[in-house]
């Protein structure tokens, strides 16, 4: 009791004024910022996210390293920014290899942002060797529903007689009646599938492995979940591929030319072919050599082996023939674009291949209305349950429950206060996950002020005058809320670095708010406390003030002759 | 506030008193049964997993006059064969929820969705999960787990005692498991935010066994100098000192996840408001009860076996009517615990806890 006279934490003023102090500078730091709005979150406003897994492709030397991943955040914000929409995101989550790339774009631009992140975008321009119709069984004739698909061509731009082609439906399997229209009679429907069996074919090109036919033979394109692409194959090895829109299979040589290989690229309206949109490459030196050997190569050769195919994350978009060898260094890309895909794949093409391929492990596409409705119950639940702890508060601990009150107030706005400024400094966002981590966190925050009441109301059922049982009381609860506090933030650091995605706001609103129950108890509660017990209703043990040592079952009380007090214990 | 405030101070005193500890062995059987029943629940059962742990699509459709037959139309009509589960939430809105599917036959049904119901394929909310994310997000959910068991131990060894971790760590195990028990015999959907709410729940249960083990070893320090009472009388009396705290802190934190769970359901159906509380919800009760009746009796258990303490024990004993009865055996001190707690409020149980308050 002794010690209770001489405590160090008797100096609620100087406590409350680090309050304050706190308080002026985060606001001043918001005002400063310019921060006059929570950073709501997508699943709250509404847009698309997009988490990228990276993945380990079978035969590639490409290891999942740290640096690959930085690489891919970089050309894949890139590809985010050509959208032009504002606040878009990309970010990493975890640590060293194994981490997550987290693509979120607001407002309504959905699919197309899957499209274009997930995509490797590894171009490569490969000889056809063998091409055949896109079904499992080789048949022997060409039947008429699969018409021949590959529409493209791949032209030196200043050299129009290289130009050939015929416009295909873009959409696969639905065999539009687009008969080929070609310009040059002489040059015929170029890939017409007569699917002559490779077994069977008369010259198979000798890098052509049986196994390589028995794979080929098993390759159902028909089938979507054999046209997913998504690149990771060896340049240096033949390869057995689908066309993207599953009108035609085929064996490809190594590749020739590789997507590195192009300066530039660009979207432009073909004004002498059909008008159609499509993509106008260029390449460096080592690309402009690379293609016109190519060309110059496959130029006289024997329908398809004429052919070289534009593979796109291993899967063909188109498959032109060569008619002329191209070694003016540029190619155009066709295949029935919209103006959106055509600029979407040269922006794709511009920024480089990822070095990397990724699954897209989930894939979140919420509408505004949603976004605002989920808004709208968090805050309500928000708005009920703080509602029903302060009238718990008020109803137990009647005039300490107003402590609790004031107390949760601040707690709310210094959280307010640091949802604005950590928004502008670490680009902090509230998810719906993290308002149910504040609203959670009100009654963690809630239950240490319970702690240290409990505690004050123990020391005055000793018989403490209620001055020192703060004190005393108060030495006993921070060591009790200090420990609790630290589990609590152990919990959340914990939940942060291993949360995938939006979980992780409901960790580090958690952690922040923990912090901030920390902060407000020493500085808030405690001081607060010790100035109301020099008050009379307080101090004097009014009924209402939840400190009456009566009430209580105080042994002694300040009002009690200790005589009474003394034949109590000995009744008991 | 007078009632339970007169309660409360009976409780601190001693004047009522619980006996936890000394029944110890009915609330080990009774949670033993709890778990015996969630394994079993697990195992035939198991749990209802989400798309996002076996992959797979949601779609909802917020459309005035959406009905379930027209979305599985709509679906159907896309010859995707696929497992599909549609259910309406409110009046408004329909949700349908498919197996592992690709992302072009992801926008197939999108678009499928979009023309049946004459809306916007944008404004469409979908979910699209690959079948290797579930598998990512559990391993990341385990590791967090173990590390969270590690440095939980260390720092409560740390800032307590090694057997008060260990004890705390099996209350919280006890919790996980239940709870998990409860999530598979129920069929509750198991997602993300559920498992975030599980790993929540270690934190909250730990923070009650905290408020409680404080108590104890407040009570318990300095008591193998004396022979007034055993650790398990100490520590039964910490818990009925606690016992208005701890369901005020319970009470307390379950008002605003109630909250969540009672708006999250109701207006927003399924999502992460109504599997996070919900999951929070469950825990904090079996939280609530393992801090008092697990954590705070394995520690007395842990603690009888000391030599100091069973020493203790017999001095106690012998000092009691039932001297006879103690030989240091656990078993003999269990028995000792529960004659002498059945004397309710004897003046020597208040002395000693007046003493050691002085004392410091």
């Amino acid at each position: 009791m002794a010690r209770a006279n001489t405590p160090t934490s008797s100096r609620p003023g100087r406590s409350l004024l680090v309050l304050l102090a706190i308080f002026v500078i985060l606001g001043a730091t918001a005002v400063i910022q310019g921060a006059s709005s929570v950073k709501l979150g997508l699943d709250l406003r509404g847009g698309t996210s997009v988490t990228l897994q990276p993945r380990i492709v079978a035969g590639q030397k490409g290891k999942v390293t740290s640096a690959a991943i930085d690489q891919a955040v970089a050309i894949i914000r890139q590809r985010v920014n050509s959208l032009g929409v504002a606040e878009s995101e990309v970010t990493a989550t975890g640590s060293g290899t194994n981490r997550q790339i987290v693509i979120s774009v607001p407002g309504d631009t959905g699919r197309r942002i899957v499209q274009l992140v997930g995509q490797t975008a590894e171009l490569r321009f490969r000889q056809v060797l063998v091409e055949g119709a896109p079904g499992l069984a080789p048949a022997p004739s060409a039947s008429p529903s699969p018409s021949p698909s590959t529409s493209a061509s791949v032209s030196a731009t200043p050299t129009p007689t290289a130009k050939k082609g015929k416009s295909a439906p873009h959409a696969a399997g639905t065999a539009s009646p687009s008969p080929s229209t070609s310009p040059n009679p002489t040059v015929g429907p170029s890939v017409s599938p007569t699917a002559t069996p490779p077994t069977t074919a008369t010259s198979l090109p000798a890098d052509v492995t049986p196994a390589m036919v028995a794979k080929y033979n098993a390759l159902d394109c028909t089938k979507l979940i054999n046209r997913q692409g998504g690149g990771g194959d060896d340049p240096n090895l033949p390869l057995v591929s689908c066309d993207r829109n599953g009108t035609a299979k085929y064996i490809l040589s190594k590749a020739e030319v590789l997507g590195s290989e192009i300066k530039s690229a660009s979207a432009v309206l073909d004004q002498t072919g059909g008008g159609g949109w499509m993509v106008l490459l260029n390449f460096n030196g080592a690309g402009t050599t690379a293609f016109a050997n190519v060309t110059s190569r496959v130029v006289g050769l024997a329908a398809p082996q004429n052919q070289v195919a534009i593979v796109l994350d291993g899967l063909v978009v188109s498959a032109p023939r060569i008619i002329s060898a191209i070694t003016a260094g540029s190619a155009q890309i066709t295949g029935n674009f919209t103006q959106t895909d055509s600029s979407d794949l040269a922006n794709v093409l511009k920024y480089g291949a990822l070095p990397l391929a990724f699954d897209s492990g989930e894939v979140q596409q919420i509408s505004p209305t949603l976004g605002a409705d989920q808004l709208h119950a968090g805050l309500l639940a928000g708005a009920i349950g703080l509602f029903l702890v302060l009238l718990y508060s008020l109803l137990y601990y009647r005039g300490l429950g107003l402590v609790s009150v004031g107390s949760l107030a601040i707690a709310g706005g210094l959280t307010y206060l640091f949802t604005l400024v950590l928004g502008k400094t670490i680009g902090f966002t509230l998810t719906l996950a993290g308002i149910a981590g504040l609203i959670v966190s009100i009654g963690i925050t809630a239950d240490s002020f319970i702690v240290f009441f409990e505690r004050l109301r123990d020391e005055v059922r000793e018989g403490k005058t209620l001055r020192s049982a703060v004190e005393t009381g108060w030495v006993r609860a921070r060591h009790t809320i200090i420990v609790a506090d630290a589990v609590s933030l152990i919990a959340s650091v914990l939940l942060y670095f291993f949360a995938v995605g939006g979980v992780r706001g409901f960790a580090f609103t958690l952690g922040l708010t923990t912090m901030i129950d920390l902060l407000i108890v020493f500085t808030f509660t405690k001081p607060l406390v010790t100035l109301l017990v020099r008050t009379k209703f307080y101090g004097g043990g009014h009924p209402l003030s939840g400190l009456s040592p009566d009430r209580l079952g105080a042994k002694t009380s300040m009002v009690r002759a200790p005589s009474t007090a003394q034949s109590s214990v000995q009744e008991a | 506030m007078s009632r339970s405030g007169t309660l409360g101070s009976k409780l601190y005193r001693g004047e009522i008193s619980i006996d936890f500890i000394g029944k110890r062995r009915r609330w080990y059987a009774f949670s033993g049964a709890l778990i015996v029943i969630s394994a079993i629940a697990l195992s035939f059962q198991g749990l209802h997993l989400g798309i996002e742990f076996k992959g797979g699509a949601s779609f909802s459709v917020k459309q005035a006059g959406v009905t379930v037959a027209a979305a599985q139309e709509a679906i159907a009509s896309t010859g995707i064969k696929t497992e599909v589960i549609t259910q309406t939430i409110g009046t408004d809105k329909v949700q349908v929820q498919t197996g592992v599917i690709t992302t072009a036959e992801s926008q197939m049904i999108q678009d499928a969705l979009a023309a049946k119901f004459n809306v916007n394929s944008n404004s469409i909310d979908t979910q699209l999960v690959g079948p290797s994310w579930g598998a990512d997000i559990t391993h990341k959910a385990l590791y967090g787990l173990f590390a969270f068991l590690f440095v939980v131990v260390l720092f409560l060894s740390l800032a307590f005692e090694p057997k008060m971790a260990i004890a705390a760590i099996i209350a919280v195990v006890h919790d996980l498991l239940i709870t998990v028990g409860i999530y598979a015999l129920v069929g509750f959907d198991v997602t993300p935010a559920t498992v975030i709410g599980f790993l929540t729940i270690l934190g909250y249960s730990l923070y009650d066994t905290v408020v409680v083990f404080d108590k104890v070893r407040e009570n318990t320090r300095g008591l193998t100098g004396g022979s007034r009472m055993t650790y398990s009388q100490a520590a039964n009396h910490a818990i009925n000192q606690t016992l208005v705290r701890s369901m005020n802190t319970s009470l307390i934190a379950l008002l605003p996840v109630a909250s969540i769970l009672f708006v999250g359901a109701g207006l927003l159906g399924a999502g992460t408001l109504k599997d996070l509380s919900l999951a929070l919800f469950v825990g904090l009760a079996t939280g609530t009860y393992s801090s008092i009746f697990v954590a705070t009796p394995i520690l007395a258990s842990l603690h009888e076996r000391e030599p100091a303490m069973q020493a203790l024990s017999r001095r106690v004993a012998s000092k009691g009517n039932q001297g006879t009865k103690a030989n240091g055996e656990t078993d003999a001190v269990l028995v000792e615990t529960k004659a002498r707690s059945s004397q309710t409020s004897s003046a020597p149980r208040n002395q000693p806890k007046r003493k050691n308050k002085k004392k410091r």
